[in-house]
């Protein structure tokens, strides 16, 4: 028999297979990758019974059309998005995020576009058919690895999935309220005294805009002009997720999951592991405010946030 | 040695090795990112996620869930290195085709250098360097030091995009685009050869930390008819 997959009648503007990440290769210039949203996807995994580690359908703002081809899955979708099925005999179903739903051959997942959010995360029951490059499943299109040669899904491509034996329909829901927050959480940065006083000020008080320039690399901010007194910029260092970099025009970057693995110019700062998953959904024209917090708050923070997606998981049924 | 470590952010520890950039403060940085590699092989430490030596710093991530900064700072000050390791350090020659076509920034050079081309690619080819650290993109490797006299800031506007196996040069740093990329480097030729490949899942960048790299000029015919 044949294997089944998702045809691709429309690819969205961007669609790619993620997971938790690849470690172990910043040495070589290959970033994390990964979900930018880390407990959404874990949550879509839960919502069909796979294993958490399970690769994902990663997709931003208009999502695909995705028809299902010689086999019956369960499915669910997570974060704030706008979907339906419509069914073979052409029927149309409204859906709601967080919660598994049966599809039968020929029908079809309709992602229309994410609400209050820039990304959300399609699994399947079972998972996808696809092969590990170095430890990770996740699609990196800067250095071409991963999945579907590491390039963004096209349209007529064909996404293939795991053959398992559909029993029964899995019936499952999170009672998840999709919330958003406009204050990102930071650790001053290694270069944080290259800035002036009033640059200070301005970092936390005056607010920043979240700019047209957003991919899965970074976030480019505007706002006042961070003063930088020392030296706009220093020798090239390693970069993690949610460095805070500023390069001589004064405007703030953001580093997300596939950035660039070294960079030079000063960091400010850097978003607290808990507010990754936050700022990564944030869309163009949002206003943000920086806060700072200390290690150990951070640390705590972080806690909380691992027992909130706990209790996600176990809420799960 | 590390002369000092602190958080960067939540998740990575920063190993700071001194500020300046040399062989020695980067033969020291590349020393605990081969011993720590090995650790982490031998599960001897665990939660450490990535490494990121580069001129004169080192970074290690980490994952939260299962460590912290206070674990891996211990670990780090801790460490007795062991300067017996043998080293695999490689002699690799890279063909390079310097042709107008490839060479994109021979005009902005000769105006800023004020030498001629002849002469810049004199000095360029008639060195050996050393591999600091490679990354920003997979495999790009940052060699050094370049003779004084073809040191060359930035280009004032970077390009949107750099051909694939583009060569070029800033400050006292040579490197090669092993993709199509943003970038900011004086371009002076082009090479044919993979510098990256990820079918070799061991060893996919052929340039790492701590090798020494000469190129030599080849024409455009043999860069067209280049065959590995």
């Amino acid at each position: 028999m044949n294997k089944a997959y998702f045809e691709i009648l429309r690819a969205g503007v961007n669609t790619t297979i993620q997971d938790k990440g690849r470690n172990h290769l910043y040495h070589v210039g290959i970033a994390v990758s990964g979900a930018i949203d880390q407990r959404n996807y874990t949550l879509s995994n839960r919502l069909v019974d796979n294993q958490l580690n399970e690769p994902v359908v990663e997709f931003a703002y208009q999502g695909p059309l995705l028809k299902l081809k010689n086999g019956k899955i369960n499915f669910a979708i997570s974060g704030d998005i706008f979907f339906k099925i419509i069914r073979k005999n052409l029927e149309i179903e409204d859906c709601e995020c967080y919660k598994s739903y049966f599809l039968d051959e020929e029908d079809q997942i309709d992602i229309i576009s994410t609400k209050n959010s820039t990304y959300g995360y399609l699994a399947v029951n079972g998972g996808f058919d696809l092969e590990k490059t170095w430890g990770s499943y996740s699609i990196n299109t800067k250095a071409n690895i991963g999945p579907n040669n590491g390039k963004k899904y096209s349209i007529n491509d064909k996404i293939f999935i795991k053959k398992i034996n559909i029993k029964s329909q899995i019936n499952k829901k999170i009672n998840y309220n999709y919330s958003t927050d406009n204050i990102i959480r930071i650790i001053k940065g290694t270069n944080f005294d290259y800035f002036s006083k009033v640059a200070i000020e301005k970092f936390f008080n005056e607010g920043f805009l979240i700019t047209n320039l957003v991919d899965r690399m970074g976030i480019r901010l505007k706002g006042s002009k961070l003063e930088n007194i020392k030296n706009t910029n220093i020798k090239s260092e390693g970069l993690v997720r949610g460095v805070i970099q500023v390069p001589a025009d004064g405007n703030p970057i953001i580093m997300l999951s596939d950035h660039g693995t070294v960079g030079g110019y000063p960091k400010i700062g850097v978003v607290i592991a808990a507010d990754l998953d936050l700022i990564g959904q944030l869309t163009p024209g949002t206003k943000i405010n920086f806060k700072e917090v200390s290690l150990e708050e951070a640390q705590n923070i972080f806690k909380a946030y691992t027992e909130d997606t706990n209790r996600y998981l176990n809420e799960c049924n | 040695m590390v002369k000092n470590i602190s958080n960067l952010g939540d998740a990575a520890v920063y190993c700071d090795f001194g500020s300046e950039v040399n062989e020695v403060i980067n033969a020291s940085v590349i020393e605990y990112f081969h011993h720590i590699s090995k650790l982490i092989k031998d599960k001897k430490i665990e939660g450490i996620t990535n490494l990121t030596p580069s001129y004169n710093k080192l970074i290690i991530s980490f994952d939260l869930t299962i460590t912290n900064y206070k674990k891996i700072k211990n670990f780090t000050e801790g460490l007795t290195i062991n300067r017996d390791i043998k080293n695999n350090n490689q002699k690799i020659k890279i063909p390079v085709c310097c042709d107008d076509e490839y060479g994109l920034d021979f005009l902005r050079l000769i105006e800023k250098l004020n030498i001629d081309k002849d002469k810049i690619l004199e000095l360029y080819f008639g060195k050996e360097y050393f591999c600091y650290m490679t990354g920003f993109i997979a495999g790009m490797p940052f060699l050094g030091d370049l003779n004084e006299n073809i040191r060359c800031d930035r280009l004032e506007t970077p390009r949107l995009k750099m051909p694939k196996g583009s060569v070029g040069i800033t400050e006292q740093f040579a490197n090669i685009y092993t993709f199509e990329s943003p970038g900011g480097w004086n371009i002076i030729g082009n090479t044919p050869k993979k510098i990256f490949d990820d079918k070799n899942l061991d060893q996919p960048a052929l340039v790492n930390p701590g090798d020494k790299v000469s190129f030599y000029q080849i024409t455009k015919e043999e860069y067209l008819n280049w065959n590995e």
